[in-house]
């Protein structure tokens, strides 16, 4: 496969140009950076007087006498640099630093969007201009290397023209450090660098086997090359045929993403606000799919006039899009001046929007095979609408897991959650009972007393069997009513195990009287509740 | 023209049966109803929950699990406001597939919003406490549910509801004297209403079945259900060991 089609903005002799900028000389003036005694960068005014790269101290400085020389320090270098990167950034996103002075960014989405390779370069060779001061030139070419090599002569490269393009090449363009990834300054203390002088030396003995020029390297077959040189020679044949090493990885950029708004006067109606959060919902979303990310949390927040401060977050199983945005951020803000309980007691003055979780925007995409369906879609958002009115943990979905009795297996998990259960359904759960299961389960037992036609209570002995024969059965207080028929007592013990943390109990089933009525009675500690009813 | 032709001509119209009319007006934009377990299709007019209509449920929450059950295995969704405490479990053996399944338990004093919101976008949404409701209200869920194909299934009286389902429990099987466990409940379910489901039908059924789903009693099993009722009852001076 090609590679993708990369922009390269290169500043010359960028140690130079920033060393000269922090000692505040002109940039005109003749610099050179020295590392160890020799030059590892000058400006062009020294080169034109015969300063070279790779001279000694002295000697340089008896080509030019005036030269002012500068130590190297990449730190320098790189904090000079970042107006450059934002200036690129703001036309282009997803820029890749690949050293301090070069800069590579996917030329794709900037050509589309501005019409054309040379508008894009002309914008951001202003840009930098204007924004950071510096003079850079820009090369379009199918991979980093080419797109490299094009931006150090300042071309634009044609779509599938980069293996034609570099074939022209001498081959000590090979040895190019800045793609190589070798760091210029480690390379200039230590005096050597093992893969640089690998490539050094690979790119001398080409010259030596006589392949003066890229394209005769590339002509070779690519085992030949495999099995003469080596791994850095197969890189650097991959590279010669206008192949990628890798492609440039994408840096996001570390910015707070969060959008604020203030409203004057303070929002006290619902249409009012409906309006208001429609704009920086979008501005949100932009922001968000600008580097490439959709959000699945999104945090509400708002101030109002009084001071009370409102916050809540909304998880969603999907990205989402700019209208979903605007449609929570509208509910939350509906629920909030509607709701009667906890009604605030002054408009709001401001909303605040802080994409609490994103992710890649491709998410945004439906499932091929109609997963998230017409249906699902409707009754998500009618939903969230409700989780708008009510709040987020008014909707639930039962999620059922492991556990002996009917609260144990379900688990109830707000509406969008990640739905996972509590306890294993899978491993065997002896003690289980078997279907039909109560229909109803109060979220809180109903205390209930058994007694036997005495009119004595019945328990359930240490063994766990009954201590008389159930014959009515009073329920939360109710009038007794008979016993139609019952059954058990299951005794459980659950986590005996435990130091204080197990539970006894036996569970009957039993049908009282009048219309038919079932209900699920567990015995703990000599009490009974009503656990079920079968209605 | 001659009587004879206008006959003729009006036999190669297609004519289409007023009886029949109603029916085709029931299914808003042609959409078929709801789909039930085939046990409670004999009850509902169509063989299913008509879209956009209203089908009060009396008596029994195993009843509203296994109308919902078939629709939502089909991908629709439902949705049960104000229960606090149905049983999930008892759903999933009715054959609810509960990921569609959402429950409102506290919709707040007025549920009559929260049900027009889940209206919008659920296909069956059931509402505890609509007797409380106000008429006015109750007629705008109507309307709701009438102009979005949804179905409202009040548990309680609902005036005006196309269908009534009253669920009347017979007789509980499986418990005896403690022995065997809660197998199988027999109920009669009557279904009145309006329109087509002016005619009141009745089914003998088992709910829950054995293992839980909804299944068709058979009539000679429990000749008297209230008799074996009273057996039970009088044979219940066994001792447990």
């Amino acid at each position: 496969m090609a590679p993708a089609r990369v922009m390269v903005v290169w500043c010359p002799d960028w140690p130079a140009v920033a060393g000269a900028a922090a000692a505040g000389s002109a940039a005109q003036a003749p610099v050179a950076v020295v590392a160890a005694n020799r030059v590892v960068a000058c400006s062009a005014a020294a080169r034109a007087q015969g300063v070279r790269c790779g001279q000694r101290r002295r000697e340089a400085q008896g080509r030019c006498p005036e030269l002012a020389v500068l130590a190297d320090d990449p730190d320098r270098d790189a904090r000079l640099f970042e107006p450059v990167v934002t200036a690129v950034e703001a036309l282009a996103p997803g820029v890749e630093v690949v050293r301090p002075g070069l800069v590579a960014v996917p030329a794709r989405g900037p050509t589309r969007y501005f019409g054309g390779e040379p508008t894009v370069v002309e914008r951001i060779v202003d840009m930098v201009a204007t924004q950071a001061g510096v003079q850079c030139q820009i090369g379009i070419a199918d991979g980093l290397f080419a797109a490299t090599l094009a931006a150090q002569r300042g071309l634009l490269v044609p779509p599938d023209g980069s293996a034609g393009f570099l074939a022209m090449l001498g081959i000590a363009e090979l040895h190019q450090p800045a793609v190589t990834g070798v760091d210029r300054s480690a390379a200039g203390r230590a005096g050597v660098d093992r893969a640089g002088a690998g490539r050094a030396a690979l790119v001398d003995l080409l010259h030596r086997l006589g392949l003066r020029t890229l394209g005769a390297f590339a002509a070779l077959p690519v085992d030949d090359v495999a099995s003469r040189f080596g791994l850095d020679g197969v890189r650097a044949h991959r590279l010669a045929r206008g192949l990628d090493e890798r492609p440039p990885a994408r840096r996001d950029p570390p910015v707070d993403l969060t959008v604020t708004r203030r409203f004057d006067p303070p929002l006290g109606r619902v249409d009012a606000a409906a309006f208001a959060s429609r704009e920086p919902a979008e501005q949100l979303h932009t922001a968000l799919a600008a580097r490439g990310l959709a959000c699945v949390r999104l945090g509400i927040g708002s101030c109002t006039g009084a001071g009370e401060e409102l916050h809540r977050v909304w998880r969603c199983a999907e990205p989402l899009t700019a209208s979903g945005i605007a449609d929570r951020v509208r509910w939350q803000l509906d629920g909030w001046l509607t709701s009667r309980g906890s009604r605030p007691s002054a408009g709001i003055t401001l909303l605040r929007l802080v994409p609490e979780e994103v992710v890649d925007g491709q998410a945004l995409q439906r499932g091929l095979w109609g997963e998230s369906g017409e249906d699902d879609e409707r009754a998500g958002r009618a939903l969230v609408r409700v989780q708008g009115m009510l709040g987020p943990e008014a909707v639930l979905i039962g999620v059922l897991g492991g556990g002996r009795d009917p609260t144990d297996r379900v688990h109830l998990v707000p509406w969008g959650d990640d739905p996972t259960p509590a306890r294993d359904a899978n491993p065997p759960w002896p003690g289980r009972l078997p279907a039909p299961s109560p229909s109803r389960v109060p979220a809180r037992p109903l205390p209930a007393e058994v007694f036997d036609d005495a009119g004595r209570a019945v328990g359930v002995s240490g063994r766990g069997s009954l201590t008389g024969v159930p014959y009515r059965i009073a329920v939360d207080g109710n009038p007794p009513r008979r016993v139609l028929s019952w059954a058990g007592p299951w005794p459980v013990e659950e986590r005996w195990w435990e130091p204080g943390g197990g539970r006894r109990c036996a569970r009957l089933q039993a049908v009282l009287d009048a219309e038919p009525l079932a209900v699920l009675l567990v015995c703990e500690t000599g009490r009974w509740w009503v656990e079920g009813i079968y209605e | 023209m001659a009587g004879g032709d206008i006959a003729s001509l009006l036999q190669r119209i297609p004519v289409v049966p007023a009886s029949t009319l109603g029916e085709r007006l029931d299914v808003p934009g042609g959409r078929p109803p709801f789909p039930v377990v085939a046990p409670l299709a004999s009850l509902l007019p169509g063989g299913g929950l008509r879209r956009g209509s209203v089908v009060a449920v009396h008596g029994s929450m195993a009843l509203l699990l296994a109308l919902l059950s078939a629709a939502t295995a089909r991908g629709v969704w439902a949705a049960v406001v104000g229960v606090g405490d149905l049983g999930v479990l008892a759903a999933t053996e009715a054959g609810v597939v509960v990921q569609r399944l959402v429950l409102v338990p506290r919709p707040g004093s007025d549920p009559a919003p929260v049900a027009a919101a889940l209206l919008d976008g659920v296909g069956l949404v059931a509402l505890a406490g609509a007797e409380r409701m106000s008429p006015g209200a109750q007629r705008s869920l109507a309307a709701r549910a009438r102009q979005r194909g949804s179905v409202l299934l009040p548990l309680g009286r609902w005036p005006g509801a196309e269908v009534e389902l009253d669920c009347h429990v017979e007789a509980w099987d499986g418990a005896e004297a403690g022995y065997g466990w809660l197998r199988s409940r027999e109920v009669v379910v009557r279904a009145a209403g309006r329109g087509a489901a002016v005619r009141p039908r009745i089914a003998r059924l088992l709910l829950p079945g054995p293992g839980g789903p909804v299944a068709e009693a058979l009539a000679d099993l429990a000749p008297s259900p209230r008799a074996v009722g009273e057996t039970r009852a009088v044979g219940e001076t066994r001792a447990v060991g």
